[in-house]
């Protein structure tokens, strides 16, 4: 297991001089990942997710419980943990905001003592893969934001680490720059050499990136699998969409279908059905009634999905 | 690191204008001294240059730990941005990147002006020469530089207890300076049991100054305190550890 917690937990002390409350970040967080895996880290602003990642990290120290991560205590032995794991936080940049990328890049190499050669090999690659060769040498403050986290990416995995902690990577990032980020992600996890966990907002960064997600809220673990499986027990409704050779009024009557949706004047429809029903089958019969020109089944988005589990 | 002293010299004007104001800042307090002496033929028992001796010591040793330690007023400003999670997520020690953030070179005109003055001060207080005190004259501005630092970093660590921690740091941070480099004859009894015991300004200044002058101490404590200014920096740094640690796993950092 690269990351092992057991009951971890972190109290804050909130408030002015007068009036101080303790407030629970993190209540209760078991989970373990292996060494590999890619686990994506969900739950609403306040759920602990930030926190959590702090305290795996060495940042902050645990009000109870214990990690480890990499065989390391986080705190007792951060200094050793910072040489095994990258990190990136999205709000926070660890680059020198006066220097340019490429000199930030030459410091964190130094300060992480990685030989010359590697470091080289290693930069060329992210350089290329991310498409940073234009703008190494312009200072990091007058990067933009999607050129500045591409740097802070390349800067957490120049002294090749274990495991990558990503938090909120994507926030604020157009769709361009977001899909290149998944893209490389995606890669570098290939690999099997680095682990990744991940916290965002940005449900479509878990579904190119992540097989396992962790949902917490209000400091506990709401829900730990795959993603897959989560799709399947909290299945909310799929949608058929038939496109059609020929308009044609709306396909009521089909078992199994709750909604129907008329696009395009009766061109396309769009048959919401429910998880028990087998889409094959219903394909099937919708193809009796109907001449089809083409299908497609949309799966519920996780956004649905994590709508469904704060519900219940 | 090289290259920060680099780009401060490459503005020499500004550079030098920098220096002479940190030479006449630290020049003042030398004036108040003298004029003081004007007026009276002794302070707390000492007369001008044996004060002017202390004084110097003082000086130096702070221009010594402003010149090692001075980034540590910044902490209070790392910890309220949350900007010391970056520095919590290198493989280096968290202290050390802070000092080092910047090397004020012109912080070296306040050495340079404490050494002008101690090495007139040592010259003309006809102190008699042992090898001793040879040793306490050169020992001591190092020493009290580091007793400086240490209650500098213990009194920013509160930074990690308190939001605005910063006051606390400052009043300590000058008024150790300010406390220091007059001899604590002069202050009243509990200020004077602080300066000895709880912030261990005497041993800055007063303490290796009785040495040199090998005059009986007029509070009368016991002559080993003279030379126990190094012991007492070594646990000033195990003590200003301990609070360092312990704040820094107070650490609560910010939001997100």
């Amino acid at each position: 297991m690269i990351i092992k917690t057991d009951r971890l937990g972190r109290d804050f002390l909130v408030g002015g001089r007068l009036r101080r409350t303790r407030v629970t970040a993190v209540a209760d967080v078991s989970i373990d990942v292996a060494r590999g895996e890619a686990v994506g880290f969900l739950g609403p602003n306040g759920a602990g997710k930030s926190t959590t990642i702090k305290m795996l990290t060495g940042v902050l120290v645990p009000s109870s419980g214990s990690a480890q991560v990499c065989g390391l205590d986080p705190v007792r032995e951060r200094r050793a943990l910072a040489r095994r794991i990258g990190v990136v936080f999205g709000q926070r940049s660890q680059l020198w905001w006066d220097l340019p990328l490429a000199e930030s890049f030459a410091l964190h190499g130094a300060i992480h003592r990685v030989p010359a050669v590697r470091h080289r090999e290693r930069l060329d690659e992210c350089v290329e893969l991310l498409d940073m060769a234009a703008f190494l040498a312009t200072p990091v403050r007058q990067l933009s934001l999607g050129q500045r986290m591409r740097g802070e990416v390349t800067a957490a995995l120049l002294h090749s680490p274990e495991l990558l902690v990503l938090d909120e990577p994507t926030i604020g990032l157009d769709l361009a720059s977001k899909e290149r980020l998944r893209t490389f992600l995606s890669a570098v996890n290939a690999r099997g050499d680095v682990t990744l966990l991940l916290t965002t907002h940005d449900l479509p960064d878990v579904e190119r990136l992540c097989r396992r997600v962790v949902v917490i809220d209000r400091g506990r673990v709401l829900v730990d699998d795959e993603l897959s499986t989560l799709r399947t027990r909290f299945a909310g409704n799929r949608t058929l969409v038939v496109e059609l050779t020929a308009p044609e009024p709306p396909l009521l009557g089909l078992d199994g279908v709750v909604e129907v949706t008329v696009e395009a004047q009766g061109m396309r429809q769009r048959l919401e059905f429910t998880a028990v029903t087998s889409a094959a089958e219903l394909i099937a019969r919708v193809a009796l009634r109907v001449e089809l020109r083409d299908v497609t089944v949309d799966e519920p988005s996780i956004e649905d999905l994590v709508r469904t589990l704060y519900a219940s | 690191m090289a290259s920060r002293i680099r780009s401060q010299l490459s503005y020499r004007t500004s550079f030098v204008l920098d220096v002479v104001a940190q030479v006449l800042g630290q020049s003042i307090e030398l004036v108040a001294i003298l004029v003081v002496f004007t007026q009276v033929g002794s302070l707390g028992g000492f007369d001008r240059d044996e004060v002017v001796l202390m004084y110097a010591l003082a000086a130096t040793a702070f221009g010594l730990a402003d010149l090692a330690v001075g980034q540590i007023e910044e902490l209070p400003e790392h910890i309220r941005t949350g900007e010391l999670d970056v520095l919590l997520l290198r493989p280096l020690g968290t202290l050390a990147q802070i000092i080092s953030a910047d090397v004020a070179l012109k912080r070296l005109g306040r050495v340079a002006a404490g050494l002008a003055v101690l090495g007139y001060a040592l010259a003309t207080s006809g102190i008699d020469w042992t090898p001793v005190r040879v040793l306490v004259a050169l020992t001591a501005p190092p020493v009290g530089a580091v007793i400086f630092a240490a209650v500098w970093v213990a009194a920013n660590s509160v930074s990690f207890w308190l939001v605005d921690g910063r006051e606390v740091a400052n009043s300590v941070t000058y008024g150790s300076n300010f406390s220091t480099s007059y001899p604590i004859t002069v202050y009243g009894p509990w200020l004077r049991r602080i300066l000895c015991f709880a912030v261990p300004g005497a041993f800055v200044a007063y303490f290796p100054a009785l040495a040199l002058l090998g005059r009986p101490d007029p509070l009368g404590f016991p002559e080993a305190l003279r030379y126990a200014s190094p012991l007492v920096a070594a646990v000033a740094v195990g003590v200003a550890a301990l609070i360092w640690r312990a704040g820094v796993r107070r650490y609560q950092g910010t939001g997100s």
